[in-house]
């Protein structure tokens, strides 16, 4: 199918919306009805279609509005974009991957044409048709990550192997959870996820950095994470929390299905070849309570992983003052019925499933 | 599945460089073309060697970014279980082959302000890709390639050729050696070391430049440990229930392939760290060959990297 492109903000107005078409194809993370961290990595090798796990880099009815809200976040803060001097191959790495997927993936969208060095890239919804040399940057108006990666949809940490770790020395990061690139860069793997809560004594971030280190050209992995977000907001920084903290106070029990939002990152790792680089994009999804619970399963199954969630948990997503407006919200539509294994709508097994 | 992705291929070419070492390149069977790799990778080669699969690993020498063609220069082991025997007597031109995808163990940090390579043999031919990755980015390099004579000196006249400043060659039949403290002396701040080779080289350059005070982030070196032949033992596969018989040419890894079990590996040369697997319970003694255990934990009985170390003795489960 062709995209319509959504004409939407992701602040102020508050204009983002989802189409039926984005709700039946939300990536919906919980696969039973409680949630507790594992590293729940596959091969990230196609999907089912229409899914957003189907294309390598999935585009969506919100890429232009998103990819103009990213802009905007490098225009009032331009240290979103980082790249230490030693991982420019790693961009042009990068550029390639996405480029080459792109082309492929969406023939009617993006068009790549390469001739020996020499090459052409044409974005037709962004409206870019730019002749590039490969691998000399002063051809691109951009370094080469900072340039793909204001084309493309999703947070990208590009990070350097070496000394038996991955370190966080290069990203494109503006529609975060709660984290900050500037912190981060330089840090390695043990250090950037030292705040998250129990993880570190259940031994996942060991696990989890082998299996990444690890991952093989030609062999993509992919993992889905979550948190909420009061509004349909991208930028969820640190540097702005002063503008986005106050909102998770303007909810009530009216406006909850409105206002808050379940936050779904599809994470996907790609070892970079020419630098040996990894690339973690990682794409953020937004659906509101009231659009999520008009898939009955997701509804249900929802209200079951927030009632049960660790206390620790809740506090670090951010939402444990929040818990129990969401909870009343999504315990009116918990009628106790089963939930059917996996993460998929399911409509056709609801009771009153038209045949 | 384990393993890496593989990629179907053709032999185009066998080159004889000199009395032990072979060049053999391949194209892709599907005519596509191959992926761009880091210099330091190795493929897996898959070779059917009668009723025996064989996998062995061998460094890409060809230029990463030739994504027409992909070449490894293998050197004849007359001692050794095989492979390198049949890449030398049994492959001909337009045979069609399995390998792996790239796998880089032995990367260049791209952070150094300067490369300093040290080669000894055979182990030239990661630095043959890494030296043109790095011509084509100007970046500041320097080899010095030990061999035993000028006729076994694998690339030796090509390289001193193009490179005439930033090669150095020492042959051993002529007493010349690397004045290592003094070229380890003489390195500006920031760069890194990095040494492929014999053994003895390995442990004689991290040694003194340990002794020289050079940092452990800066040393780099690649040592593929082929699989040592030994007495057969029996193992059983818990998960699997199935007893197996591990032949004297044959690693530990290789029999439970054979029996159809799957288990990952990468590098299949003790030193990634892919094939651990856990030992239920032994009767017996480990003969640990491999890079990645620690000394603890080999003392320790409770693991085993089935790729290059083999077992003595009664029984021995593991969790497989």
């Amino acid at each position: 199918m062709s995209i319509q492109f959504n004409d939407e903000t992701f602040r102020d107005d508050y204009t983002f919306r989802n189409s039926d078409w984005a709700i039946n194809r939300f990536p919906f993370p919980f696969h039973e009805d409680h949630y507790m961290y594992s590293v729940n990595m596959e091969q990230h090798r196609g999907g089912p279609e229409g899914s957003v796990f189907e294309k390598r880099f999935d585009v969506d009815e919100h890429y232009v509005a998103e990819m103009r809200d990213r802009a905007q976040v490098l225009a009032d803060d331009p240290l979103r974009c980082q790249s230490l001097p030693h991982m420019t191959l790693a961009g042009w790495d990068l550029l390639e991957l996405i480029m080459v997927s792109k082309s492929e993936d969406y023939p009617d969208l993006f068009e790549l044409h390469r001739d020996d060095d020499k090459w052409r890239w044409v974005n037709k919804p962004l409206g870019i048709d730019d002749s590039f040399t490969f691998m000399d940057e002063t051809t691109l108006p951009y370094g080469p990550m900072e340039y793909i990666t204001r084309q493309t949809q999703g947070d990208f940490a590009v990070l350097d192997q070496r000394d038996d770790n991955l370190w966080m020395d290069a990203g494109m990061i503006t529609t975060q959870a709660d984290w900050s690139l500037d912190f981060d860069i330089g840090m390695n793997f043990f250090e950037w996820h030292a705040p998250v809560p129990k993880a570190n004594e259940m031994g996942i971030f060991v696990r989890a950095l082998k299996f990444l280190m690890s991952v093989q050209q030609g062999a993509p992995a992919r993992r889905l994470n979550w948190t909420m977000t009061v509004n349909p907001l991208l930028d969820t920084s640190p540097e702005n929390y002063h503008k986005w903290g106050i909102q998770k106070t303007q909810m009530t029990p009216e406006n909850v299905g409105e206002k808050q939002h379940l936050r779904v990152e599809l994470q996907t790792f790609f070892r970079l070849p020419r630098s040996n680089g990894l690339v973690f994009p990682i794409r953020c999804y937004l659906i509101s309570l009231d659009d999520l619970t008009s898939i009955p399963k997701w509804g249900r199954r929802l209200h079951r992983v927030i009632r049960d969630l660790p206390e620790e948990l809740a506090t670090y997503k951010g939402f444990i003052d929040n818990r129990p407006m969401i909870i009343d919200y999504l315990a009116k539509v918990d009628n106790g019925a089963e939930t059917s294994p996996g993460i998929w709508p399911d409509l056709h097994l609801e009771p009153d499933a038209k045949a | 599945m384990s393993g890496v992705e593989k990629i179907a291929v053709r032999v185009t070419n066998i080159v004889p460089l000199n009395a032990l070492v072979t060049r053999f390149e391949f194209k892709r069977s599907d005519g596509l073309h191959f992926p761009t790799f880091s210099g330091g990778a190795h493929v897996v080669v898959e070779m059917q060697d009668g009723e025996i699969l064989r996998r062995n690993p061998y460094s890409l020498m060809s230029d990463p970014a030739d994504q027409s063609q992909y070449a490894i220069s293998v050197r004849r082991d007359d001692e050794g279980r095989g492979g390198s025997l049949f890449m030398h007597r049994s492959v001909s031109v337009g045979d069609e082959m399995l390998i792996s995808n790239p796998v880089n163990l032995f990367a260049l940090d791209l952070r150094a302000r300067k490369h300093l390579m040290i080669a000894g043999g055979i182990g030239i031919t990661p630095f043959m890709a890494q030296i043109k990755q790095l011509s084509r980015t100007n970046g500041n390099w320097e080899l010095h390639y030990a061999s035993r004579n000028a006729a076994l000196a694998s690339y030796g006249s090509e390289l001193m050729a193009q490179h005439p400043n930033g090669v150095h060659i020492y042959y051993d039949d002529d007493k010349q050696s690397i004045a290592l403290e003094a070229l380890l002396k003489g390195q500006p701040l920031g760069t890194h070391l990095y040494i492929c080779g014999p053994k003895g080289m390995i442990n004689w350059v991290r040694d003194t430049a340990k002794k020289a005070g050079w940092p452990h982030e800066a040393i780099h070196y690649e040592e593929f440990l082929a699989p040592q032949s030994g007495k057969p033992f029996e193992v059983k596969l818990a998960q699997s229930s199935m007893v197996i018989q591990v032949g004297e040419n044959q690693s530990l890894l290789e029999a439970i392939e054979a029996a159809g079990v799957d288990a990952p590996y990468l590098c299949r040369g003790g030193a990634c760290g892919q094939c651990e697997t856990a030992v239920i319970g032994y009767d017996g003694k480990f003969l640990h060959n491999d890079h990645w255990l620690t000394n603890e934990e080999k003392a320790s009985g409770h693991k085993i990297m089935p790729c290059v170390s083999r077992f003595e003795g009664k029984t021995l489960v593991l969790d497989r």
